[in-house]
């Protein structure tokens, strides 16, 4: 792998007596699509809130477009920018416009006016297909609108990295569609992309490399067709199978 | 009947006193709300420091003020602190006994609607770069505070209607001037007519309060 993008070395997470995470180590090149699967509880989520310092490794050491995530000189602020981040659930901001949710960051982080906000915040919008819903407010959107909203608010920091944090296990099944189809237009864009998800068909079609993690660890990794179709292990072998009996 | 507690004329000698004294209830309101929801919500803020350090003595604090009895404060400092060699009149006496007394109040209101913003909320604006300061000043207070709006305008109420202790110490609000001009008068007419303007004063804000009320019922449903 030329130098990687996202650079994660012997993750751990305590929570409480809860070892989370088991020495993790993850490294995504640019341009990667990077799918995380593995059963509730096996740590994905965690490892995924860990890269952007949302939580706290308990050790390890996390670099991430050459910035050092854990140095305490790190100015945790300015590294987040370059750091996207998508919700299960959405949580967009219920007091404000959906383009009032994709300019805030850019206004007080980014520190552009508002007519330059607003003017990244309308692109922003357009590139998820919602340039029409600007003035909405959260209310008024369906769920898929939402989380649309929530990636326009993501990539309109113009970070290097996306998370996806099970993006689209709160939408109703109709809703699943158009949130893949701008997950699919981001990648075609050269976006690097870590993805915590059970969208399998999106999985084979899209993913560079599938991560498969159980009880805190990486258990196994390759491209999508190895993973799905010849998995070595025995832990990965059911968690496969039960997926797909579905 | 009439004649006794709804005397025209003596309405009209004491209209200039009881005037005075309404003025005096809405400048006051006017300090200590302000005040009150100032402390209030520097208590809330405070308290979402997660340091321990920070969170007891500000529960203590909030306990106590909540658990003293304004007047008995009140009194206190109005009485107690020349002993100390403060004299700081009525007025800035009631300011403060409001300011510690109902800060705890809206401090816990606040606190409550804090609390009531889901935790993603603040993670969606970190993750974006935004400052602990910023996510709460511009993400979690704006939702905080229109979760707990019924809360803090039936706290405004009580806090307007306390505004009447300031007659024990001598601030020559609604309530002290009408017992001065009842008291020159002879007749309880004052008082009516003040317990008249206090209702005419808060009702719109009680109806204000029920809709509220209603609307965040429905909100729920």
């Amino acid at each position: 792998m030329t130098k990687p993008i996202v650079d994660a070395r012997a993750i751990h997470k305590h929570f409480g007596a809860l070892h989370v995470l088991k020495g993790v180590d993850l490294r995504v090149a640019e341009r990667e699509l990077v799918f995380v699967i593995g059963p509730s509880g096996s740590g994905k989520s965690t490892l995924l809130r860990c890269l952007n310092r949302l939580e706290e490794p308990s050790s390890g050491s996390i670099v991430v477009d050459g910035i050092d995530m854990l140095d305490p000189r790190t100015d945790i602020n300015h590294a987040r920018q370059r750091i996207g981040m998508v919700f299960q659930s959405f949580n967009l901001y219920p007091h404000m416009t959906a383009l009032g949710n994709v300019t805030l960051a850019l206004r007080k982080v980014a520190g552009k006016s508002r007519a330059e906000a607003d003017r990244l915040g309308h692109a922003a919008l357009e590139r998820v297909g919602l340039a029409d819903r600007a003035e909405h407010t959260p209310g008024q959107l369906s769920g898929g609108q939402q989380q649309r909203v929530a990636i326009a608010r993501s990539i309109a920091l113009e970070p290097r990295v996306m998370l996806f944090d099970e993006p689209t296990s709160a939408l109703d099944p109709e809703l699943v569609g158009s949130v893949l189809e701008v997950m699919r237009s981001l990648r075609e864009s050269g976006m690097t992309m870590i993805v915590v998800s059970h969208e399998m068909g999106f999985a084979r079609n899209a993913a560079d490399r599938v991560v498969f993690m159980d009880d805190g660890l990486i258990v196994e990794q390759g491209p999508p067709a190895a993973i799905f179709e010849t998995p070595t292990h025995e832990r990965t072998r059911a968690f496969i199978g039960q997926i797909q009996r579905h | 009947m009439i004649q006794t507690f709804f005397n025209i004329e003596i309405i009209a000698a004491a209209w200039p006193i009881v005037l005075s004294g309404l003025l005096n209830t809405i400048l006051l309101s006017l300090i200590v709300v302000p005040l009150g929801l100032f402390g209030g919500l520097i208590l809330a803020l405070l308290a979402s420091v997660k340091n321990p350090l920070v969170r007891w003595p500000l529960m203590a604090w909030v306990d106590f003020f909540r658990a003293f009895p304004p007047l008995v404060l009140l009194i206190l400092l109005f009485a107690g602190l020349p002993f100390a060699g403060l004299e700081l009149g009525g007025f800035a006496c009631v300011a403060i006994a409001f300011f510690l007394n109902t800060g705890a109040y809206y401090g816990e209101i606040f606190r409550a609607g804090i609390d009531s913003v889901p935790a993603g909320q603040v993670e969606a604006g970190r993750s974006t770069g935004l400052s602990r300061l910023q996510a709460m000043g511009y993400i979690v207070l704006p939702q905080a505070v229109r979760n707990v709006l019924p809360d803090l305008l039936s706290n405004t109420l009580e806090v307007v209607k306390l505004t009447s202790l300031g007659s024990v110490v001598a601030v020559p609000e609604l309530l002290y001037q009408a017992r001065q001009a009842q008291s020159l008068t002879y007749n309880p007419t004052p008082i009516v007519v003040a317990a008249i303007i206090y209702f005419l004063m808060l009702w719109p804000l009680v109806r204000l309060l029920s809709r509220l009320e209603n609307r965040a019922l429905a909100g729920r449903r």
